[in-house]
Parts: structure tokens; sequence; C-alpha cells
């Protein structure tokens, strides 16, 4: 190493910036690593294969045996397959987001600066809902460019309110998986846990409530992000009773969320484990 | 300006029924460096991880330049630079992206950005590798970058976990020299190390530490001479190109200035006790030279505060 060459006496800084502002340089250097790390790209090319299969299966059946309008076709293509995209946004951006600044040590690089863990936390999350929303919306184009070949340039209003919903329940996804990030300290516990329930665990115990307890499982943010779905449906479903079981004759209710509900449910579990895991990566300790 | 300082106030760390760290109170004020040395476990890493807010305390309190760390940790924590348990930087960042990140959340203007990071990085030789990518960089290159992150905003404290951990003996000494300049500049340095000729070739004051608990906290010479324990006598390990006899010992070496006793190792080594300065150990070698006994290495077997530190540690367990 060379002769010291600092200036006698320390420099005073002035002004450290403002949290905000620090949230601003987490964004900025943590969508720097997105795009320099495999992990982003990965993820695009899944939703281009995902995006290239239907564009595939659509153009060889012909679009008639899919849908019969332009709803109809949104309906079939956005509204059954972009929760898988939304959840494999939060698992490959939220999973390991901050449990890997423990398993890593990458945190203790950041934490002995003068910046507020909260400011780490919200630059985290809004670089990885930013690395999401681009690929959320390289999906949506291919949507559209397809709707648009096969039925013309006037998208239906409700493939608008379904891309809102979509949103709404990436920034509810990314909250929940970033909690789950917050409470383990290992990269894969947290990635491994995040994606067994939002792959298998919630539509699991969404059916079981729903089917065989009955019950509205209002409580399961999967049954929320219905409204995606739902609302590329003319009519709007509505929860119904039906006949059926082994008689024929029992009463069985199949549940629809309603757009105020699934919002309320979206909203709640972003507020919720946005507020825990902030706590939880506050008190959170680097031993 | 007052001048900077760090004081741990009743500050205890535990982990259920293990004490980390027991009601420490320590204050270092001035512009000094401090070595702060302990066996492994004894809390010298906690100590620090506590004025850097990465643990939170069971009791006391942190404090730096008189702020509490824990509560306001971005104010206490604006003039000091750290390094604690040798960090990951982000692989995908080269290090010209990794200090402009901590550039940018220390406020540093846009305009002294560049020529500053050229600046630091070219302190610990790392020139070249600026703008590579850090995933390909070993252990001690990543070392490198993270003491040129820990000086980059020139703070007026520092705070280092065994800075040298993972580097070469080159690198070693060349920490040492970073580290000698900057005490002389009105930082205050407080630095946990286990090399403790480190420390006693850094260092102006000391504090030891074990099982949690401060056992001294002085200035170096005052601590050695209070506890190495033989009166500042110093053990000298002499080195001969030819068998030497018991008599030539006892009756020629045994009797020169300073030599408190002499005794034969084994036929071409002696061991000297030895009482004075370094003029004193001038004069000694000389005094061997001119006994033609065919010498060939002369050093202390062991430091001062080594015999310190030892004396100490023991006394503890």
């Amino acid at each position: 190493m060379s002769k010291p060459s600092l200036k006698a006496g320390p420099t005073v800084l002035p002004n450290l910036p403002g949290s905000i502002a620090q949230v601003g340089v987490m964004t900025k250097y943590e969508l720097l690593t997105y795009f320099r790390s495999r992990r982003f790209f990965i993820l695009l090319i899944i939703g281009l294969i995902i995006s290239s299969i239907l564009t595939a299966v659509v153009a060889y059946y012909g679009v008639s045996s899919f849908a019969s309008n332009a709803l109809g076709f949104y309906s079939f293509w956005w509204g059954n397959s972009v929760t898988l995209v939304v959840i494999l946004s939060g698992i490959f951006f939220g999973g390991d987001a901050i449990s890997g600044e423990f398993q890593n040590k990458t945190g203790y690089f950041l934490v002995g600066n003068p910046l507020r863990r909260s400011s780490i936390y919200v630059g985290k999350w809004i670089a990885a809902l930013t690395a999401s929303l681009i690929i959320l919306a390289v999906y949506a184009a291919i949507a559209v460019g397809n709707g648009v070949y096969y039925f013309g340039a006037s998208i239906p209003y409700q493939f608008g309110e379904s891309l809102v919903f979509s949103v709404l329940y990436l920034i509810a996804v990314l909250g929940f998986t970033f909690f789950f990030s917050s409470l383990f300290k290992s990269s894969s516990m947290s990635i491994l846990v995040t994606a067994i329930l939002f792959l298998f665990a919630f539509s699991l115990i969404q059916l079981i409530v729903s089917s065989l307890a009955q019950i509205e499982p209002w409580f399961i943010i999967t049954y929320g992000a219905g409204i995606i779905g739902n609302v590329l449906t003319d009519p709007y479903p509505t929860t119904q009773s039906v006949r059926g079981g082994f008689s024929g004759r029992e009463a069985t209710t199949l549940y629809a969320v309603s757009i105020p509900e699934g919002i309320a449910i979206l909203v709640g579990y972003f507020v919720v484990t946005a507020i825990i895991g902030l706590l939880l990566f506050e008190r959170k300790e680097f031993t | 300006m007052s001048s900077p300082s760090i004081e741990a106030v009743n500050l205890s760390k535990r982990y259920g029924s293990f004490s980390a760290l027991s009601n420490l109170n320590l204050k270092i004020e001035g512009s000094k460096c401090v070595g702060f040395l302990g066996p492994n476990g004894a809390g010298k890493t906690t100590t620090l991880k506590l004025f850097t807010d990465m643990i939170r305390a069971s009791e006391g309190k942190a404090l730096i330049n008189g702020i509490s760390v824990h509560e306001n940790k971005k104010k206490a924590l604006a003039s000091v630079g750290s390094l604690i348990e040798s960090p990951e930087i982000y692989p995908s960042l080269t290090p010209r992206e990794a200090l402009s990140m901590v550039a940018e959340i220390r406020g540093m203007p846009r305009s002294e950005r560049k020529k500053k990071i050229e600046e630091v990085v070219a302190e610990v030789r790392m020139e070249e590798w600026l703008d590579k990518k850090v995933g390909k960089f070993s252990k001690g290159m990543k070392q490198r970058i993270n003491i040129s992150a820990a000086l980059l905003s020139e703070p007026e404290i520092l705070l280092l976990d065994e800075p040298s951990t993972g580097l070469d003996p080159r690198g070693m000494s060349e920490v040492r020299e970073i580290v000698k300049s900057l005490k002389h500049k009105n930082r205050l340095i407080f630095m946990s190390s286990h090399l403790l000729n480190e420390v006693s070739d850094i260092c102006d004051e000391v504090a030891m530490i074990d099982h949690g608990k401060l056992l001294v906290y002085d200035k170096l010479n005052n601590v050695v001479s209070r506890f190495s324990g033989d009166g500042g006598e110093i053990i000298i390990d002499v080195g001969l190109s030819r068998d030497i006899d018991d008599q030539t010992v006892t009756k020629n070496i045994s009797s020169l200035t300073g030599v408190v006793s002499a005794e034969r190792l084994e036929t071409k080594s002696l061991r000297i006790k030895f009482s004075g300065n370094l003029e004193n150990q001038e004069r000694l070698l000389s005094d061997l030279v001119a006994l033609k006994i065919g010498l060939v290495s002369f050093h202390p077997s062991s430091s001062a505060l080594e015999d310190t530190y030892l004396n100490l540690i023991k006394a503890t367990l």
C-alpha cells in the first residue's frame, strides 16, 4: 500500500443525506446488483418462455379455441398466468433480499455506515418492486401484442384493472417475501419457505378452507389475488351456493372474492407484513 | 472542534445466560490509537458491534462523541469509519461502485467522489482492480477494499476489528503503516487485534478484556510496567555459529551490563534475561560481538506486551 495521502484532519461532512435520499442510493445499487446478477435475466427468460408457450399454443390451435372476444382472450392469457409471474418475482427478488445480508455478510459492509436500517429495507424493497415491474411490463406487453394481433387495438378496460390488481398483488407478495426474508438468516431457508407457501401451501389451505370447511378464505393472500382473474370475467363472478356432493343434494358454497374485498386483503397483507418485516430487521442482530 | 471520543457506559451484552460483555465502562478521548486486546470470545468484537449498532446492548450505552449509537445511529456514526468482521461486498459490484455507494450514503459531494475513491484505493494498492468485479477477489483483496471503505470519508474515529485479518505479511505491514499515519492526523483509532507486535508497534494505549470484563486500560508503557511481572525485564534469545561452554556463559556473559541472568539452551544458543532500555540493548549486542562467540542472531524472545498479556489473561482463567 502506498504512503497514505490523506490530508491532515478529518473532513467533517456538513450534512449527511436525508433518509429518503439514502433510500434512493440503496435502490440504485440494489438494482445494479439485480441487473448484473443472473437472477433478473433468468426470471426474464422464464417470463418470455411462458409467453412463448402461450403464443405458440394460441397460434397452433387457433384463437377461437380459447376465446370468442378480447376480454375472454385476456382472461385466458393474462388472468391464468400472471399470478405465477408475480409469485416468481417475489421469490426471485424478495426471497433472500434481507436474509442474504446476514448469510453472505454483505450487511456488515452497509450497517456500520450512518444509515438507518429502515433505509436499507425500503431501498431494497423498492429495487425489488422496480425489477419485478420490468418483468411484469414485458409480460404484459407480449399479452397485449397478441391481443392486438387477434382482436385489434381495442383493449378492454378490464385488462387495465387486472393489470393494476396484479401490481397490487406484486406489492403484497413482495411485502410478504421481505417479511419472511427478515425472519430467517439463511437465504435458502427464506426462499424455500416463501416458494412453498406461494406455490403450494396457500392454494391448498384455500381449497381446504373453502371447499371442506365451507369458510370464506378471506385471510389467504391468494384468495385476495382472485380479483386479477375475476375482473376479466363478464359478468363478474359472485359467491354462490350450488348443489353437489355424493347425493347431489348437498349445498356447497363457491366463494368469489369481490373487488373491495380483494383490495382489502392485498393491502392488509402488505401493510401488516411490511411493518412486521421492518421491525424484525430493525431488531435483528449481526452476530 | 472538540476531540473525538467513544464511551461505553455500563455496557453489557448477554445471550441467554452467557454474558458476552459485562458492565464495560471505558472512555477513550483524543487523537490516539488504542489497541483492544483479549483472547477469542473475550468480547472485543461484541464491543465494536455495539459501537456500530450491529447488535443491541442488554444494558448500558455506547456513545460516540456523546451521542448514543442506538438512539441516534445516523448522527453518532456520521464521523466514524468502521471495519467489523471482514465484511463481504456485493460480488457483482466493482470496488469503484461499492465505494461510490458508501460515498453517496455518507453524502460525499459528487465532485470529490471519483478523486477520493481513487485515492483510497491507491492507498490499499488496488488501483488495477478498481473496475473489476469484487466476486473474483481473494479474501485479502476484499479486506483491502473494506479498509479503503472505512477510510473513504476521512472519519475522525476509526473502529477496526482485526484489520489485518486475511492479509499477507506485506498487507499486514501496509495496514500498520496506514494506521500509524492516521493517528498523527487528529484521528481516534480503536482497534482490536490478536497481533501483539502490531498493537505495540502502532498503539499509544491499550485496553485488555477477558470474559466480557475490562481488565485494564492505560498507556501502553504503564500497562507493561505494571503488569509484565518481571519489572520491565526482557528475554533475549541469542544464536551462535559455534558451540559455547558454560564457563563463558557464567563468567563473561552474565557479568555484562544489564544482564540479569544467562543460560545455555543448547550448545549453539543462549537465553539472556536483560534489564535496560534500547541503548543498553545496543551496548549488550556490541559487547557480545566483542566476546567473539560467533553471534549470528539476537532478538527478544517475547515482547513485554506479550508477557503483560499472558500475565493478565492467565490471572482471569
